[in-house]
């Protein structure tokens, strides 16, 4: 059976997407190995030897989790916002606007190349991993919805990032400032009981952490957060995203003139 | 049948400017038609509309019966536009890039590498298939770009300057590839700077000028509104002055060219029979002026004026 129109044009600029990052597989896929392989070394055996143990776990496995998802955050954003800028910024983006693909098709095709790269980083980042500590995933199932559904989300984020730059300088601005900092003080170092009573209750604030423990979880089975609470904010979230992505492609925001 | 109906179409963009002040346009089902205007006429902006690439502020734009603001993917469908940037990526090779833009048109993938080969070879571009874009010359990209606007085999293409940078020799191939594709039922609209490239491809013209058409009727009528052409006549022996020729108004280029101003009242024959009485062999001949060119400066000197 023939596959229908919109379909085509999914798989079309999923495969453009994929064969993008493909191609530059040196700067996309193997970073991210080299940079865990780092932490683990530094973190993990040098400095974490002298931790000890963290929520009943060593800190090598403790850290596991969070490494994980720091790469699939990473990538999932910084591919969707770099290739859809360039599209922008090389105006290819009209080789789209000027076809009969409709803006959830767009948005999907560009999100799904951003989970392509966030999933296959994350499975090299779990290699590297294991190469350093001993674990088993607690559960299948959270930690692959978890997974998806945090690649899926900072997908969207980079593509509104996307929408809205206009130079280069606006692409690295957010990740530098915002999401890094986010990332980083998610909990993917640290259980956030260590914290004082107000640095808990402010990282709580922060949408990161609920990703991090859901996943930590998942993989580990230990949470500092309620797993239906973090489930119900990532999903809230990407409803939330999706809807603003298509609200800004409706109105050709950044795209049209 | 109409391929595209424009009716009051006006576009202000956010800094106040107002590009199309209004314009109203029908373009028949096969028609060749030539969409001319000076810089910053407008011609872009109204081409970017029926592209869907810009926003228009007011008006409807159809294609083949289909509206724009109700059933934009059917109108989209129907075009195949070649824009006057360069707008594709530079770092895909070039049958990707074919492939792709199928591939968005939901032209399945086998078939969309099909077409892909037939219109890189009509194009000549079939060797350089697997090269980056950024590669080709401007003129392959413009003839990438065309073979690109052609794989899901539109009904109405837009050519935006597409000959802009291309030799002469390649200019000419491409003429008779456009005609070829006209003449295969492609509505084809062109706009385009050289305007003996509009006089030798389009039946049909409209002049646009300060976001207004100014002028919109076949080729053949706007040209017979010429009052008067000017030759030049190579001699096949030197002259040393101007030679008389009756009423026709007479210039000497240089000893072997002379130019004269012939009105439509007067006529080409009797100058001939002029210049042999006179004892003068023409060696060739060939307008000053290309004569759309002649009456474009007209026409948008009157329309500035007014």
């Amino acid at each position: 059976m023939a596959m229908p129109r919109y379909a085509i044009a999914y798989q079309t600029i999923l495969t453009k997407e994929i064969l993008r990052f493909s191609r530059i597989w040196i700067q996309t896929l193997i970073p991210p190995a080299i940079t865990t392989a780092l932490y683990f070394l530094i973190f993990g055996q040098l400095i974490g030897g002298r931790i000890g143990q963290m929520d009943g776990l060593d800190y090598n496995q403790f850290i596991v989790p969070g490494l994980i998802l720091m790469s699939v955050i990473t990538n999932s954003y910084s591919n969707v916002v770099s290739s859809f800028f360039s599209c922008k910024y090389q105006r290819h983006i009209e080789e789209l606007l000027i076809s009969p693909v409709p803006n959830w098709v767009i948005l999907a095709g560009y999100v799904s190349g951003g989970v392509v790269r966030g999933v296959m980083v994350g499975i090299i980042v779990t290699l590297v991993a294991k190469f350093f500590a001993d674990f088993t995933i607690h559960s299948y199932l959270l930690t692959v919805t978890v997974f998806v559904l945090t690649s899926i989300l900072f997908a969207l984020c980079g593509f509104i990032n996307a929408v809205y730059a206009k130079t280069f300088d606006d692409i690295s601005i957010i990740p530098t400032f915002i999401l890094t900092p986010l990332t980083y003080l998610g909990g993917i170092f640290y259980s956030i009981k260590l914290l004082p009573d107000f640095w808990q209750q402010l990282s709580l604030f922060n949408p990161v952490l609920y990703m991090i423990n859901a996943f930590r979880y998942g993989v580990l089975g230990i949470s500092d957060i309620d797993i239906a609470t973090a489930l119900t904010i990532i999903i809230s979230f990407i409803v939330a995203l999706v809807i603003f992505s298509l609200y800004l492609l409706d109105r050709g925001i950044g795209i049209k003139q | 049948m109409s391929a595209l109906s424009i009716k009051n179409l006006h576009k202000s963009y956010s800094n106040g400017f107002t590009a199309l002040k209004g314009i109203d346009l029908e373009v028949e089902e096969g028609d060749f038609f030539a969409l001319l205007g000076p810089n910053g006429a407008g011609k872009s902006t109204a081409i970017g509309i029926i592209a869907s690439l810009i926003n228009k502020s007011d008006g409807t734009v159809s294609v083949f019966g289909h509206d724009l603001d109700s059933d934009p993917e059917a109108v989209k469908s129907y075009i195949g536009l070649v824009p006057q940037e360069f707008n594709f990526n530079q770092y895909e090779p070039v049958e990707e890039i074919l492939v792709n833009q199928a591939g968005y048109q939901g032209v399945p993938r086998r078939e969309a590498f099909r077409r892909a080969e037939i219109y890189l070879k009509k194009t000549g571009l079939w060797d350089k298939r697997r090269v980056n874009a950024r590669m080709l010359s401007g003129g392959m990209k413009r003839r990438m770009m065309i073979a690109r606007a052609l794989v899901h085999h539109p009904k109405l293409l837009i050519l935006d300057e597409p000959t802009a940078g291309v030799d002469i020799e390649n200019r000419h191939s491409m003429w008779d590839f456009l005609r070829e594709i006209n003449d295969n039922g492609t509505t084809i609209i062109l706009t385009t700077h050289y305007l003996e490239e509009a006089e030798s491809l389009c039946r049909k013209i409209a002049i646009i000028n300060q976001g207004e058409i100014i002028e919109n009727t076949t080729m053949s009528g706007l040209l017979n509104r010429l009052h008067c052409e000017v030759f030049l006549f190579d001699l096949k022996e030197p002259v040393s002055e101007v030679p008389n020729l009756g009423d026709y108004a007479v210039k000497l280029i240089d000893e072997c060219t002379i130019e004269v101003e012939v009105s439509r009242e007067q006529g080409i024959n009797p100058l001939f029979t002029t210049l042999s009485n006179r004892g003068l062999e023409v060696v060739s001949m060939r307008n000053k002026q290309n004569r759309l060119e002649q009456l474009f400066v007209e026409l948008i000197q009157q329309s500035g004026e007014a």
